[in-house]
This record gives structure tokens, C-alpha cells and sequence, in this order.
């Protein structure tokens, strides 16, 4: 097989790394906590590396979702295989990996995020040891979402993030963090075995012919599960537009929305994002967010094109409500954090609309949204972060006039604003153009509206600046030194990206273009199709 | 197949090996004076060793003895291989417990009840004619009751002992005259006999109804299902730490034994469909499942919510142990083998997390004195590998991933999924969530907040390595459970079907 490093493929290499990495941080005596420190960069590096090799070998043409042979670095073995007693049938586990045009991007943003958060736990001081294990496991467990095609595998990796999450958010977090972390776990536990149910339900109603006995049996195959014809015709998600299958789409929609998240699933996000330490925010809203829509178009969409060709239009308007909603939101916050927090989900908001339009545009829009958000959040993240380290205080209207006092972190935090408010040449721009754009040839009136959130964004941003950057520095600020080396190591290289995918977008849009096409034209015509056919 | 007397005794080696052992544990008594703490411990492991050598020759064999007595099938194999298991564990652990070094002399007494209390398992999981179920039941409840009042100066202990046994001779009459009007129905005491009997049709819907329903109570109170389940929360926490651990899993892992062999034998039509497995023709036009499935639900609601509210570990643990005999009743709404095979898996993963849970209370209670979980404060800090081993048998209970727990509760989901019980899975799930709260509540206890006072406290290599064992099967057997589903698919072959 190509693409291998010692016998083993890159995917598993990109995705179990920080296992490596968490076993070697758990080794390390007590009190090392520079070497553990390291030892997490070194591992978040290597990971960049082979997002890095992975990009160069991508092969943009191929297209994936429901074509088992459009994928690429496809690693496929048998993980539980029980050929089974007479009375049972035969139960096959795959451990199933390949990445198409949708995936790349989401991998490459989990491994930059994931080295950025690393440098961003520099100034842990509290046990060391348990907060870089648990951040390489829930490392591993993100690009293990991003990775799997076996919906077991992808149920494993999603649900193995949450501890790791609980633990960061819970003992590393700030003054109410208990409360924040048991929020976000039961929130995201209760999504989660909506989808285990409709797992198992898809499970149980899709049956392939095994390739070694040609017997037929069940399977856990994503790819298997977008083809209609692969249901048993009086299985539970049988048929077309059957009411299991709306349930059943309703059902793993609650499970994704917690995760992006969707109006009105979104309350555990501020209390999550606000205290969360600085590092574990970045993750949040640059990766986690992004599983919760990956999960609608990796699984949601293809598996049930019917469903999803009605439901696309309250899908907009929810996109509709987060944009609005979040942006109105931010507008009222006096807490930096809080506004980037509910600036997320106002941003999320564009992702939903541009990918509820099903049509290239949108879709490529939507999913270069995922991208650029995570890039863009997590530097305003990391930029709350390194003013809240100097002051203490994250309340705008305590500061004042800071670009004198600190001119480089000024032009840092004017990059990281003007991206999030969709500036024209910077990466923010295009995709939420292309979602603008999709969604107004699908659903005029919805993008209409919805493009008040451009104002309000622009509104809020601009006044939150204003408010920390200009006008009158108060004096007990006078000391506050500038951005500092470590800090600069951080931050850079995603306002690289953010101007780079600004003046470049078809770096990005590449790759994955023939993958959303894909997409859109198999959830029309197997959508409509399968309407026909009824 | 009739087996002869003689040649019945052939297959009941582990048990007269373990009736041995149960007197030779009592006789140290009288040789030793007391003064040996562990002397019946180690006869009492050698006993439970030896007893599962026999076992394991066992495997596989499909036999009734005793004139249709006793069972020995996969079926009562897999519920040996637990019982022996978990006999092995909880001598280990009370030879460690500090509650007992001081709270009784009567050692040897001790052990004999635990083996005692095997011993009656062991006929439950076989037991194939109702006398034989009634004298098996009394054998692990009269066990219990001693054991559960065992540091006798412990008010507490006395108290859940009485209750104990006003609840379980309640019950258990109850349970008798169930029986006595199933033997006057059918006019046999044979699980086999009683099923052709009652395939014929002519005895009385509602007599049998309430036969059923007084056979119910009796192994609703085993299982500690609601609302039978009052005696559990008192007997848990007044109770030795050990015998509750003991008590959370074999006890009731016999109740489940015998009540899924009593209702699969005895009311399954076999000779209609034998190729459909789970089919309940016996009672035409009584939605039956359903009373099953309404006692799941509220066994693990009532659990789970009154969990909600402890703050002592133990009645905690009593009523999360609840909650789980309503999620292992679900499995049993299906009838199915697949869903019969999803109880099995789970008892697995209830004896390795809910002892593992267990284990680490009585650890935290030698050294640290509490059982309160506000005295678990820090313990993340002060005792770190016992914090994080009882971190990962409570995210087990819970059912995340990467622990086994998760696998037993998928395979029941899955069950009724299969069976199109999609309510029921629902409100099942719906409960794990539930369940993360009070779970995660003593995680919370243990790692967020700051512990009053710093000192470490560790603990000895032994119960470290006791903990690993522990501790990697949960963790192992969800990376890779191939083995646990095989045995777990195998065993669910009785006696008489397939």
C-alpha cells in the first residue's frame, strides 16, 4: 500500500500520534513539566507534518463521500469480526479510514489548532502531566472523527472526546468551570446517544453482502449506508420518507446541532468557551464546533439525501437565527471572551446556511467557513488570551486606548478583527461570500436577512475594538508589556493562513471542490430519485 | 438424557467441591480459635480456585441432572464463570478490608457465608424445577442476611439485616405461594413440564397471572427491580463494603439467572416456532413484554433520580446498582436471544466496573475513614491512581467510551433496536444521561475541587496491582471484544431449546 510510513498509514499515524505522545507525557516523572511540554509540541509538530504530507499527495479529483474509490489513504481492517453462532448474525467491526475533499481541510485545521494550543498551554502551572495527556488524547480523538468512515470508529472518536474535555474545562478552567464543564458534558453526552440510536437503527437496517461468505450482513460502512438500495425494504429506516427516517434525521440532527452549536441548543457554548483556559477555547471553537457540521455532511446529508432535500429550508432559517441571534448576542457582551464566544456561533450560523443551500456555492462556502472560522476563532481566542494573562480581567469597558501600549498586538488583534468581520482579502470573505451566495439563489429571503448579520458582525467587532484599542489608556494598564516571542509563535502562523487564504482561496477550495460537487449532486439525485421511485 | 442419581453427581463436582471447602472453612474456627485472620481466606480462594478448574471442564456440556433438577448448560456455565470470578474477587478485597479486621473475629464464619452464598448462586443459574428455585433463593438470601448484619457492633449493619430479612421473608412467601399455585395449575414442579403443561391451553389466564405476578415479586426483590428494590439502599449502606460489593453482583446476577431461565423455559412456546427464539405464546392476549418493559423503566428512572440526591458512596453505588439491573432488564423486554446475550455481556462489564467501584470505596474508606463523597475532596490529588481507577469505573458505569461499560450498554440498545423497542431505548438513553450526573459528581469530588489537607496516601503494590487488574479489562475489552460477544452469544444456549 502507498502512503505508509513503517508499514503504517499515514491516517492512523495523523490520528494516533498524540496516544504516542499522551503514553510518553504519562512516563515522564512528576515534575518534568518542561519535557512533557515539549514532548506535546513535538508530537502536535509531527502531526502538522503528516497533515502537511497528506496535503501534498492529495489527489483533488477524486471525489469520495458515498464512492469507496473516490477516497484516498484508505486503511481498512477488520476490528471485531464475529463470524457468529447459528442464531446470530455475522458482526463486523471495520477499522475503516480514508479522507475525501471534505475531511482534508478539517484535518489539516485540527492539526494547525492543535500545535497552536499547545504553545497556548505554555503557562500551565497545574499538574502538567494530566492536562498535556489528556489534550493529546482529545487530540486523537478529533482527528479520529475527522478520519473514520465506519460509524462505530466515528462514534468511538466522538464520544472520547469528552472526557478529555470535561477534565480540561473542569480542573484547568476559570472561577466557574465546574459548573461550565458538567454543562457541556451532559449536553454533548445527550447528542451523542441520539446518535448511537440511529447508529444502531442504520445498523440494523442496512445489510451488504459479505465479501468473504456472500452472505448478507450488517454493517456499520458509512459509505454502505448512503445507498439506498442496501436497505432492507421493511427495516426500520427502510424505504423513502418514511416517518422513522424523519425521526431518525431529527434525531442525529440534535445530535450535531449540540455540537456546532444550533439555536436553541447553543446555551452550554458561552458558559464552555468562557471558562475554558485559553488553549482548550481554541480547540473548542476552532475544532469541536466543525464536528458538529462535519457530522451533518459526512453523515446527516448522504444517508438521508430525502430528508435532508425537505428539511433544507428549516435548516436555512436556523442558519438564519444563529447569524442573527449570535451576532445580537456579542453585541451585548461586556466580557471579550463572551463576545468571541457568541461571535462563534453568529459564524457557525454562516456554515449552516451555506451548506443548507445544496448547491456548490454554498457548500463550498460553508465548508471553507468551517476552515476559516477555526482559524480565525482561535485567534481571537489566543488574543483574549494573551490580554486576560497581562490584566486579569477580560471587562472591555476597563480598557482603553491599548494600541499605544501594545502596537504589535494591536495589528495582530486588527487581522484576526477584520477577518471575522469579512474583509475583502482576507479568508473570512470568501467563504462567507460563497454562502451568501448559494444560499441566495436557493433561499432568496432567508439570505437576505440573514446578511444583517454582516452588519451586526461588523457592528459589535468594530465596537469591541474600539472600546480595548483605542481612545484613553487608563493608568493602571501603563505597565502592560506587548505581545511576547511565545505568544508571536502562536499567533502568526494562523494570520499567515488568514492572509493567505484571503489573496489564495483556490488553495483550499481546490481539493475539495470535486468532493462538495459530489455531494451536492448525490443528495439531489439520490434524494430526488428515491422521491421519484415512491 | 436422562441422567441416573449416580450419574447426576458427575456434574455437580464444583459445587461439592465448594460445600467441602464451606466446611473446611468453618472447621478453622475450631482449629485456629480465631487467631488467623486469613487462614480462611486462603482456603476459602483455593476452594474457589479448584472449584473452577471443574468448571472449566464444564464447557460446553448441555445436561440435566438430578431428574430434571438442575441444569447444566452454556446458559449456567457463564453465570459459574461470574460467580467464581467474583467469590475470588471479594475474598481478596476482604482480606484487605479494615472494617472487617475490626469490626468481627468470626472470620472463618465469614468466608464459609460467602461460599455458602456461591454455592446458592451457583443453583440458581442451574436450577430447572421450582423447589430446586426456592431452595436455592433461600440459600443465597439467608447468606445474605448474615452477611449483610456481620460487624454486628455496627448499628447500621444490624439494622440493614433485620430489614433484610422482613423484606426477603416477605417476599420470598410471596415467592412460594406464586409456586404453589403455578404446581396447582399444572400439577408440576418441572420448568419443563410446567411449559407443556401450560402450551396446552387450559389452564386459567388470570390464575396464571397472578401466579406470575407472585413469582415476579419474589425475583423482582433479588434483583433489586422497583418496587421491590426498598431493602437495597439500607442493606447496601449498613452492610460491610465487601458483602454489598458481593451482594451488587452475584446476588443479584443469580436473581437475573434464574428469572430469565424460569420465563424462557417455562412460558416459550417451543414446539410453535422454534426457529423464531423469544416468542411468548403462552400468554395469548396479555401484552407481556410491555409489564416487563414498564418495570425497566421505572427500576432505572427511580434509580437514576434517587442517585441523583446521595451523598454517601455506597447508597450511591446501591442506587446506580439498581438503575443497572432496569438497564439489564431491558434486554430481557426482547426475549430474544440477541437480547439475552446483551444481559450476559453486561454482567461482564457490571462485575468488572461495579467491583472495581466498590474496591476503590473500600480502599478510600481504610485509609481515608469517609464514605461520604464530599470526603472523596481531592483524592485526584492525595491518591492519584486510585482516583483515576475509580474515574474509569465510573465513566464504565456511565457507558463512554473507551470503557466496556459502553459495549454492554450498546449490545442492549442495540437489542431493542433490532426488536423495534425504540421507546424503551430512548428512555434508556435518556437515563445514561441522567446517570452522567451523579457520576460524574464524584469525579467532580475527586479532581475539581482542592482537597483541605495535601498529604499523599498511597497505596501498597498489591492493591495497585489489584487495581490494574481490574482496571484493564475495562478499558481492554472495549479496544477489543470479540471474546466476551462469542462467549456471550455461545452461553445463551440452554437446556431443552435449540
Amino acid at each position: 500500500m502507498q502512503y505508509q510510513f513503517l508499514g503504517i498509514g499515514y491516517l492512523t499515524w495523523i490520528t494516533f500520534l498524540p496516544i504516542v505522545g499522551m503514553i510518553v507525557v504519562l512516563l515522564i516523572p512528576r515534575g518534568n513539566a518542561n519535557s512533557m511540554k515539549w514532548t506535546a509540541l513535538a508530537v502536535t509538530v509531527l502531526q502538522l507534518v503528516v497533515a502537511g504530507l497528506i496535503w501534498m499527495n492529495f489527489k483533488p479529483a477524486l471525489t469520495g463521500i458515498n464512492d469507496p474509490s473516490g477516497f484516498q489513504f484508505i486503511e481498512k481492517a477488520k476490528w471485531i469480526d464475529l463470524p457468529g453462532v447459528a442464531w446470530f448474525g455475522h458482526v463486523s467491526i471495520d477499522y475503516f479510514l480514508g479522507i475525501d475533499g471534505l475531511s482534508l481541510p478539517m484535518i489539516v485545521l485540527t492539526a494547525l489548532i492543535s500545535f497552536v494550543g499547545v504553545i497556548a498551554s505554555w503557562n500551565i502551572n497545574k499538574s502538567q502531566k494530566g492536562y498535556f495527556a489528556l489534550y493529546l488524547l482529545l487530540d486523537t480523538g478529533m482527528m479520529g472523527v475527522f478520519v473514520a468512515l465506519d460509524m462505530f470508529l466515528f462514534y468511538v472518536f466522538w464520544e472520547i472526546m469528552l472526557l478529555p474535555m470535561y477534565f480540561l474545562i473542569g480542573i484547568w478552567g476559570g472561577p466557574r468551570r465546574e459548573y461550565a464543564a458538567i454543562k457541556f458534558f451532559l449536553y454533548t453526552l445527550f447528542g451523542s446517544v441520539l446518535i448511537l440510536l440511529v447508529m444502531l437503527a442504520l445498523y440494523f437496517s442496512v445489510s451488504i453482502k459479505d465479501p468473504a461468505t456472500g452472505q448478507m450482513m450488517h454493517t456499520f460502512d458509512m459509505l454502505a449506508m448512503m445507498n439506498p438500495q442496501n436497505y432492507d425494504p421493511n427495516s426500520l429506516l427502510g424505504g423513502i420518507g418514511t416517518y422513522w427516517r424523519y425521526v431518525a434525521f431529527i434525531a442525529l440532527f440534535i445530535g450535531f446541532a449540540i455540537k456546532v452549536p444550533i439555536f436553541p441548543f447553543h446555551t452550554w457554548l458561552p458558559d464552555a468557551h468562557v471558562e475554558a483556559p485559553t488553549a482548550i477555547s481554541v480547540i473548542l471553537a476552532g475544532v469541536l464546533l466543525k464536528m458538529g457540521t462535519y457530522g451533518l455532511l459526512r453523515i446527516s446529508f448522504p444517508i438521508f439525501p430525502d430528508i435532508m432535500l425537505k428539511s433544507a429550508y428549516p435548516l436555512a432559517i436556523l442558519g438564519f437565527i444563529n447569524i442573527v441571534y449570535g451576532a445580537l448576542c456579542a453585541m451585548a457582551q461586556t466580557d471579550f471572551k463572551k463576545m468571541i464566544a457568541y461571535s462563534s456561533i453568529s459564524h457557525m450560523g454562516v456554515v449552516l446556511l451555506g451548506i443548507s443551500a445544496l448547491n456548490s456555492q454554498g457548500m463550498a462556502g460553508g465548508v471553507f467557513q468551517m476552515f476559516n472560522h477555526g482559524v480565525v476563532t482561535a485567534m481571537l481566542f489566543l488574543i483574549v488570551g494573551v490580554i486576560y494573562d497581562r490584566a486579569h480581567t477580560r471587562d472591555m469597558n476597563s480598557f482603553g486606548g491599548l494600541a499605544n501600549q501594545m502596537p504589535v498586538y494591536t495589528g495582530i488583534m486588527t487581522v484576526a478583527f477584520f477577518a471575522a468581520i469579512g474583509l475583502p482579502g482576507l479568508n473570512e470573505f470568501v467563504s462567507e461570500l460563497f454562502s451568501y451566495l448559494g444560499a441566495f439563489a436557493a433561499f432568496r429571503w432567508v439570505a437576505i436577512f440573514s446578511s444583517i448579520g454582516i452588519v451586526l458582525t461588523a457592528g459589535y467587532m468594530l465596537w469591541a475594538l474600539q472600546r480595548v484599542f483605542l481612545g484613553q489608556l487608563p493608568d493602571k494598564w501603563k505597565g502592560l508589556p506587548d505581545i511576547n516571542g511565545r505568544e508571536l509563535v502562536a499567533l502568526v502562523p494562523l494570520m499567515v493562513v488568514v492572509i493567505l487564504l484571503g489573496v489564495l482561496p483556490s488553495i483550499m477550495l481546490h481539493p475539495m471542490n470535486a468532493t462538495l460537487n459530489h455531494l451536492v449532486n448525490f443528495v439531489h439525485s439520490v434524494g430526488a430519485g428515491m422521491t421519484a421511485a415512491k | 438424557m436422562a441422567q441416573t442419581i449416580y450419574q447426576s453427581f458427575g456434574y455437580v463436582i464444583p459445587e461439592t467441591v465448594l460445600s467441602i471447602v464451606f466446611v473446611l472453612t468453618l472447621l478453622t474456627a475450631l482449629i485456629k480459635k480465631g487467631r488467623s485472620r486469613h487462614l480462611p481466606a486462603y482456603i476459602a480462594m483455593a476452594g474457589f480456585i479448584v472449584a473452577g478448574v471443574f468448571v472449566s471442564r464444564q464447557a460446553g456440556v448441555d445436561q440435566l441432572v438430578f431428574s430434571g433438577m438442575y441444569a447444566v448448560d452454556p446458559f449456567s456455565w457463564f453465570f459459574k464463570v461470574i460467580f467464581l470470578v467474583t467469590g475470588i474477587l471479594i475474598v481478596i478485597f476482604s482480606m484487605q478490608s479494615r472494617e472487617l479486621a475490626e469490626g468481627s473475629t468470626k472470620y472463618s464464619e465469614y468466608y464459609s457465608l460467602i461460599i455458602s452464598l456461591t454455592i446458592g448462586a451457583f443453583f440458581m443459574a442451574g436450577a430447572s424445577n421450582l423447589l430446586m428455585m426456592y431452595l436455592s433463593l433461600e440459600l443465597v438470601s439467608i447468606s445474605s442476611y448474615i452477611l449483610s448484619g456481620f460487624t454486628k457492633e455496627n448499628p447500621r449493619a444490624d439494622e440493614a439485616s433485620l430489614k433484610y430479612v422482613i423484606y426477603g421473608a416477605f417476599s420470598s412467601g410471596l415467592m412460594l405461594y406464586g409456586i404453589s399455585i403455578l404446581y396447582g395449575l399444572t400439577g408440576s414442579l418441572n420448568f419443563y413440564a410446567l411449559n407443556q403443561s401450560l402450551a396446552s391451553g387450559t389452564s386459567s389466564q388470570v390464575t396464571l397471572l397472578v401466579a406470575i405476578v407472585l413469582m415476579l415479586v419474589g425475583l423482582g426483590y433479588k434483583i433489586s427491580a422497583v418496587p421491590f428494590h426498598f431493602w437495597t439502599p439500607d442493606v447496601y449502606e449498613g452492610a460491610p463494603v465487601t458483602v454489598t460489593a458481593f451482594l451488587s453482583v452475584t446476588s443479584k446476577a443469580a436473581g437475573f439467572a434464574l428469572l430469565i431461565r424460569f420465563f424462557k423455559i417455562g412460558f416459550i412456546d417451543v414446539g410453535a416456532q422454534p426457529a423464531v427464539a423469544g416468542m411468548w405464546e403462552i400468554f395469548r392476549g396479555l401484552n407481556w413484554t410491555d409489564i416487563i418493559a414498564v418495570l425497566s423503566v421505572l427500576t432505572m428512572t427511580v434509580g437514576n433520580l434517587v442517585a441523583l440526591w446521595q451523598s454517601n458512596m455506597k447508597r450511591l453505588l446501591a442506587y446506580s446498582s439498581i438503575a443497572h439491573a432496569g438497564y439489564i432488564l431491558m434486554g430481557f423486554v426482547t426475549l430474544t436471544d440477541q437480547g439475552i446475550s446483551a444481559m450476559l455481556m453486561y454482567f461482564v462489564a457490571y462485575l468488572l466496573m461495579n467491583l472495581g467501584a466498590f474496591y476503590i470505596v473500600m480502599l478510600v474508606a481504610n485509609k481515608y475513614h469517609t464514605e461520604e463523597i464530599d470526603g472523596y475532596a481531592g483524592l485526584g490529588y492525595r491518591s492519584p491512581y486510585a482516583a483515576f481507577a475509580l474515574a474509569v469505573f465510573l465513566f464504565s458505569l456511565t457507558g463512554i467510551p473507551p470503557t466496556f461499560g459502553f459495549v454492554g450498554k450498546l449490545y442492549l440498545f442495540a437489542a431493542l433496536i433490532k426488536t423495534n423497542y425504540i421507546w424503551l431505548a430512548i428512555v434508556g438513553v435518556l437515563n445514561s444521561v441522567v446517570s452522567l450526573y451523579y457520576y460524574a459528581k464524584v469525579v467532580r469530588s475527586m479532581y475539581l475541587v482542592q482537597p483541605a489537607e495535601n498529604t499523599r496516601i498511597e497505596f501498597g503494590f498489591g492493591t495497585n496491582l489489584m487495581m490494574t487488574i481490574l482496571m484493564v479489562p475495562n478499558i481492554a475489552l472495549m479496544i477489543y471484544f470479540t471474546p466476551i460477544l462469542s462467549w456471550a452469544e455461545q452461553s445463551v444456549r440452554m437446556f431443552g431449546l435449540h
